[in-house]
């Protein structure tokens, strides 16, 4: 027993000297979009493969969200907003240590329960008050870009609940509580069929620009370079167009 | 007893580290709200708080953190008197259930109530279907996210006050010819009086501060679903400057509504 303790006791410490020994290391704090969820979550796992000292956290949330958070301080290495705007905002506060990158582009979509139980055609059903209709809040992006459609549809919607981020907005779909929602391209193939998507026209639809930059206050600067690297690399980018993601 | 007192008061100093132990406790709670005083917008703040976003919200966290504690004490109460009175199999399972809202995050409590209650749940489609009532996204579904979260805290205080009150009192009181009613009204309500009062301001409070079952399962819609907590949560990400408005309302009306109780009803405690 107390040898098995040995060898195990020296192996541990064998790769607690090799991991020091490596360039790259320790926790990567990636704060990302809400809607990058599934894709990240496999960028991750790929990135580790190739980096396997990188121990890789996504922080996920309302890109507005994520961008509070980053101006009051909290660490982070990476941001990845939903739009350009959280970004600047991080930008201008000096909170970058380079520029933004645009990584991928992703357009909105109606989400609907399965089968469509209230027959939703359209943006105009956004106005029919029987339905129970769901947007994002308008600070975050997804409810910013679902306004804006609506408003090049000139379809004034009746709403019955504006979610805190994208994913709270497709749980309620999927459980079929709301009739219709606007969320991302991207969203609905998650689901992989709970939430169907309409398609709403290229003239009236938005389409969402993804910056993402390492940040000035980056614990592991080292491993933020190289996870930004590798989501604009071909790899990185086939992940991400597997997940419905368009390139810029 | 008395020589206990007696020691007790002769004692000239408290301990020193006892002190700063305590000042540090009671730091965990002044600090961050100093951190709230620090950020607020005072010269802002009456054209803030007369913004239609903050009356809206305040009124309806007033109206449905009332109506989860009127429903708490209608239907929490009786609870308390059968775990307390009653001797039935599966009692530490009701006790069980009764504490689970306390102690599973309250978004979890969202999602169960959704998928019990909601349009497509257990409970909720076939009484949608014989009613017509839809809770998720209503006002009334704030009240039952909050009744579901804040209930706990009566029924437990009131159920321990019941165990301790010597059911012999009662005894006498029906044994010199009371009624159920007068018993209850006369003995057993003065006797459990601080701890029932105590239980109500702990169901109210809790309710007024409810945030994840309520956006989880009511949704957020101004005017409709959006409670203080609410507003807070989404003016955070937009505009700061309401958000700390929104949190010193709360934090006001939560303080003031502790303090008065506590001088008036809660000096037991």
């Amino acid at each position: 027993m107390r040898d098995v303790r040995l060898i195990v006791t020296t192996c541990v410490l064998g790769l607690v000297i090799a991991c020091s020994g490596s360039s790259m290391g320790g926790e990567l704090l990636v704060s990302a979009a809400a809607s990058l969820t599934d894709a990240f979550a496999e960028v991750e796992s790929a990135f580790e493969v190739q980096n396997p000292e990188v121990d890789v956290v996504l922080n996920l949330g309302s890109s507005s969200a994520l961008r509070e958070q980053i101006l009051e301080g909290a660490p982070s290495d990476v941001f990845a907003s939903a739009n350009t705007s959280n970004m600047d905002q991080v930008a201008e506060a000096g909170e970058l240590s380079g520029e933004a990158e645009i990584f991928v582009t992703n357009s909105l979509q109606i989400a609907v329960p399965t089968g469509n139980p209230a027959d939703v055609t359209g943006l105009e059903d956004f106005a029919r008050e029987e339905l129970l209709i769901g947007l994002c809040t308008e600070d975050v992006p997804c409810g910013d870009f679902g306004r804006q459609a609506l408003d090049n549809a000139g379809v004034t919607p009746s709403i019955d609940t504006n979610e805190p981020d994208v994913r709270a907005l497709l749980t309620k779909i999927e459980a079929g509580e709301l009739d219709a929602g606007i969320t991302y391209v991207t969203d609905v193939l998650s689901t992989s069929g709970i939430v169907e998507g309409i398609e709403i026209p290229a003239e009236v639809n938005v389409v969402a620009e993804y910056p993402i930059a390492t940040l000035a206050g980056a614990p592991n600067p080292d491993a933020a370079a190289a996870w930004v690297d590798f989501v604009l690399s071909d790899a990185g980018r086939a992940i991400l167009i597997s997940y419905g993601f368009t390139s810029p | 007893m008395t020589a206990d007192r007696l020691v007790g008061r002769r004692t000239r100093r408290p301990p020193t580290l006892l002190i700063i132990l305590g000042a540090i406790g009671l730091a965990v709670f002044v600090v961050p709200f100093a951190g709230l005083l620090a950020r607020v917008p005072w010269s802002d703040l009456p054209a803030l708080l007369a913004g239609d976003v903050v009356t809206d919200a305040l009124r309806l966290s007033l109206v449905t953190s009332l109506a989860a504690t009127l429903i708490a004490v209608v239907v929490g109460i009786p609870l308390a008197w059968i775990m307390a009175r009653l001797e039935f199999p599966g009692r530490s399972l009701v006790r069980g259930f009764v504490t689970l809202p306390l102690v599973v995050p309250p978004v979890v409590g969202g999602a169960a109530l959704l998928f019990a209650l909601g349009r497509r749940g257990l409970v909720g489609e076939p009484l949608n279907q014989a009613t017509g009532l839809l809770l998720p996204f209503s006002t009334w579904g704030v009240v039952v996210a909050n009744t579901f979260v804040a209930m706990p805290f009566l029924v437990i205080t009131v159920e321990g006050a019941l165990r301790n009150l010597d059911e012999r009192y009662e005894g006498a009181a029906a044994s010199l010819g009371a009624g159920r009613w007068t018993v209850l009204r006369r003995v057993t309500l003065p006797m459990i009086g601080p701890s029932l009062v105590a239980g109500l301001v702990l169901t109210w409070a809790r309710a007024f501060g409810e945030f994840g079952a309520t956006i989880t399962f009511a949704g957020n819609l101004q005017g409709r679903t959006q409670t203080l907590p609410l507003a807070v949560f989404v003016a955070m990400e937009s505009d700061r400057d309401t958000a700390v408005a929104l949190s010193l309302v709360m934090v006001v009306v939560s303080l003031a509504v502790l303090i008065a109780l506590r001088e008036r009803w809660w000096k037991a405690l």
